[in-house]
């Protein structure tokens, strides 16, 4: 689903990914930790397209394309999905006029009709119900003044409404309360499928008791630094990063 | 601008000689006395510090028939996208000066939707109480207007009434083998406790260049409630210079939009004077241009009495070479006290060569008021942006809906669902996408 191949990056002059490499199947999880500072957001941006990064190597390949060229929202309409860490407010959008927008234009950017508002309307409730969210979430505008923790929910309200391919959760996991996370979590779950996939990134194992991990990935100074199963992240809850550094890297 | 001056002076002279018997009313003494002024005056010139920003040179340069001769060929169905309804609305409708009877849909039931023209004619009470006491008189293109003033909307509500429908004002200017100056006059009496809305547009329909100098005056008396739209969204040979004045007496509420949006140069000068206690006064407007358009906001708000309130919130999107200018004055006299005024001009610049010179004026006589003034220049926030594309909003629909984020805080308690469909289509034409921006 997802091929990087010794990917760098740099944004103002500066390199921050410096030779990634990483495979994501169909139906796998993947979980990036790492240290703050270490590159896992730049990553999640460049995948997604943003253009403010100059990628001075490698290559990325998603169900079997090359990407590289590619604008964000022709990455969307093709199921890349990401949640932000810092999910943006725009005033004066509200959240239902932005997803009748974003399916829509996703709907025609891959040749298909609108999505008949009644549908949308039902979907809507549905996720909304899932996700154990308000109904005035829909009439109010995106993020605006919405807390951390609702923001966070909004963010997978919308991968739930998206349904997208490949799903990277930028620490979604923070802001969010214990049962916040339960819900949320669950909510993840609910739509994985064997023809998904997810890229989390968190700093903290509590959400990977709810997602389970295929695979954990170690990101540090802009390279993936180890890999392993999903005991990989246990071990750094109890070790913290440093041990890694004494370790040779594979 | 000199040689059109002559021509405008001369043809005053003609003007007056076609009036016949009103030439003996008073309403005439009022011309006399306006094309006096300008004489003097002249046009605007940059050296006027209000127009300062604006030079009308270029513009009267050129040379413009005066007289029209009347057009009777269009049909509804050919300009039917220019108006809100077909069959809703009240029309008072012109083709190059002249009322177009057939086009419109005029009332004298409960109040009087009809042409300036008839009520110089029927209703010279009306005329001689109001009209020319609310316009500015001593400004040499209102004294231009008001020489030539004949034709034009005449909407007189009196006390009590709610107007059931909106009404439409249109003037249309068509193709002839000149340049067209045009100058309607139109004057609004709203009666105490009276209700109306009204939208007001000004379309060329031809190739060669429209000039209006459109003077309207409106006068709400007490606890009257008047909306006034001005749609602004005209060829791109097409200049507008509007002129409107507004006396609002005790508890009355006045909210005027000005959205622009098309056009060659378009000059708002827009004034309200609040002369009794709990007059409100609501000003937004929202210009979305490109090219080399340029449009030119300057409102006074005087606030003459204790216990008004005025709001004002203007928004600018400028894009290519197009320019903005606003120029805000509140005006609070001495002994207005509890003043409540409100100001705010926000601009988006999208270009390097597209520029906005914005300037607020607060003169302020009076120590317990309540005034604040602000204002932004930005760009689209990159952020936004890239969240939109994210989530699969391709980049000019991802901008037009930041865009039109920007502008909803002026957009807010528009009533009339047509105007909201027909904003929703004008602004989704002007940034060139298929949305709903969910207006
Ligand atoms: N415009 C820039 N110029 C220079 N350095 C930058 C720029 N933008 C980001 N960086 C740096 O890139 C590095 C990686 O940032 P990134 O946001 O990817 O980290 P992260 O791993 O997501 O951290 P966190 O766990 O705190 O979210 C940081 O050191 C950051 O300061
Ligand atoms: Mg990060």
């Amino acid at each position: 689903m997802l091929k990087i191949k010794n990917l760098h990056a740099r944004i103002d002059e500066v390199e921050i990914l410096k030779g990634i490499n990483l495979e994501i199947k169909a139906g796998e999880v993947h979980a990036i930790m790492g240290p703050n500072g270490s590159g896992k957001s730049t990553l999640s941006s460049v995948i997604a397209g943003r253009e403010d990064y100059e990628i001075t190597e490698g290559s990325i390949e998603f169900s079997g394309e090359d990407i590289m060229e590619l604008s964000p929202e022709e990455r969307a309409h093709m199921g890349l999905f990401l949640s932000f860490q810092y999910p943006v407010e725009i005033p004066g959008v509200s959240v239902t006029n932005f997803l009748k927008t974003a399916i829509n234009e996703s709907r025609k950017g891959r040749g298909l009709e609108p999505m008949p508002a009644k549908d949308m309307l039902k979907k809507m409730r549905e996720k909304m119900a899932m996700l154990e969210m308000d109904k005035s979430f829909m009439s109010r505008a995106i993020n605006e003044g919405f807390s951390g923790g609702e923001k966070k929910r909004n963010e997978i309200f919308q991968m739930a409404m998206l349904e997208p391919k490949l799903a990277i959760l930028d620490e979604t996991d923070s802001g969010l309360d214990i049962d916040a996370l339960r819900v949320v979590a669950s909510g993840v779950n609910k739509l994985r499928n064997e023809n998904n996939a997810i890229l989390v990134i968190t700093h903290y194992q509590r959400l990977l008791d709810h997602i389970i991990p295929d695979k954990v990935h170690v990101l540090q100074g802009g390279k993936i630094v180890r890999s392993g199963d999903k005991n990989l992240a246990l071990e750094l809850e109890s070790k913290g990063y440093d041990w890694l550094k004494h370790e040779p890297a594979i | 601008m000199d040689q059109f001056k002559d021509k405008l002076l001369s043809s005053f002279i003609v003007f007056e000689n076609q009036l016949n018997g009103q030439k003996n009313k008073p309403f005439h003494q009022l011309r006399r006395s306006a094309i006096d002024t300008f004489e003097t005056k002249g046009f605007p010139t940059v050296r006027d510090e209000e127009w300062k920003y604006t030079n009308l040179k270029p513009l009267f340069k050129k040379d413009y028939n005066v007289f029209h001769s009347s057009e009777e060929s269009l049909e509804f169905r050919d300009i039917r996208r220019y108006f809100l309804s077909e069959s809703d609305t009240y029309k008072i409708v012109f083709i190059n000066g002249f009322f177009a009877s057939w086009l419109s849909s005029t009332t004298h039931q409960n109040y009087d939707v009809c042409t300036f023209s008839s009520a110089l004619e029927k209703y010279q009470d009306i005329i001689d109480e109001y009209a020319g006491t609310i316009a500015r008189n001593e400004d040499s293109l209102t004294a231009l207007n008001t020489s030539f003033a004949r034709e034009g909307a005449f909407i007189h509500i009196p006390d009590g009434k709610v107007v059931d429908r909106p009404i439409e004002i249109i003037f249309f200017t068509t193709d002839g083998d000149n340049n067209t100056f045009i100058q309607p006059r139109n004057l609004v009496v709203v009666g105490q406790n009276s209700q109306c809305n009204i939208v007001e547009r000004h379309q060329s329909l031809g190739n060669q260049h429209t000039v209006s100098n459109c003077v309207t005056e409106v006068l709400a008396k007490k606890g009257a409630q008047v909306t006034y739209h001005k749609i602004q969204n005209d060829a791109p040979n097409a200049s507008l210079i509007d002129s409107t004045t507004v006396k609002q007496e005790k508890d009355s509420t006045v909210t005027l939009h000005t959205f622009s949006f098309g056009g060659k140069l378009t000059r708002n000068n827009l004034e309200f004077d609040l002369v009794e206690p709990g007059a409100q006064a609501n000003l937004y407007g929202i210009s979305i241009l490109n090219d080399y358009q340029l449009v030119d906001n300057h409102t006074v708000v005087n606030h003459i009495s204790p216990h008004c309130e005025s709001n004002e919130l203007y928004k600018g999107i400028f894009d290519d070479h197009a320019r903005g200018v606003f120029n805000g004055k509140v005006h609070v006299f001495p002994h207005a006290q509890k003043t409540n005024a409100f100001q705010e001009n926000n601009n988006l610049l999208l270009t390097d060569t597209a520029s906005i010179d914005t300037k607020p004026q607060l003169e302020i006589y009076a120590d317990d008021v309540k005034c604040s003034h602000g204002c932004t220049i930005g760009q689209l926030d990159e952020d936004a942006l890239f969240y939109l594309r994210q989530r699969g909003i391709p980049h000019k629909e991802a901008q037009a809906l930041l865009m039109f984020a920007f502008t909803t805080d002026a957009l807010r308690g528009l009533k009339i669902g047509e105007l909201k469909n027909k904003l929703n289509r004008l602004i989704a034409r002007k940034l060139s996408v298929n949305i709903d921006f969910d207006l």
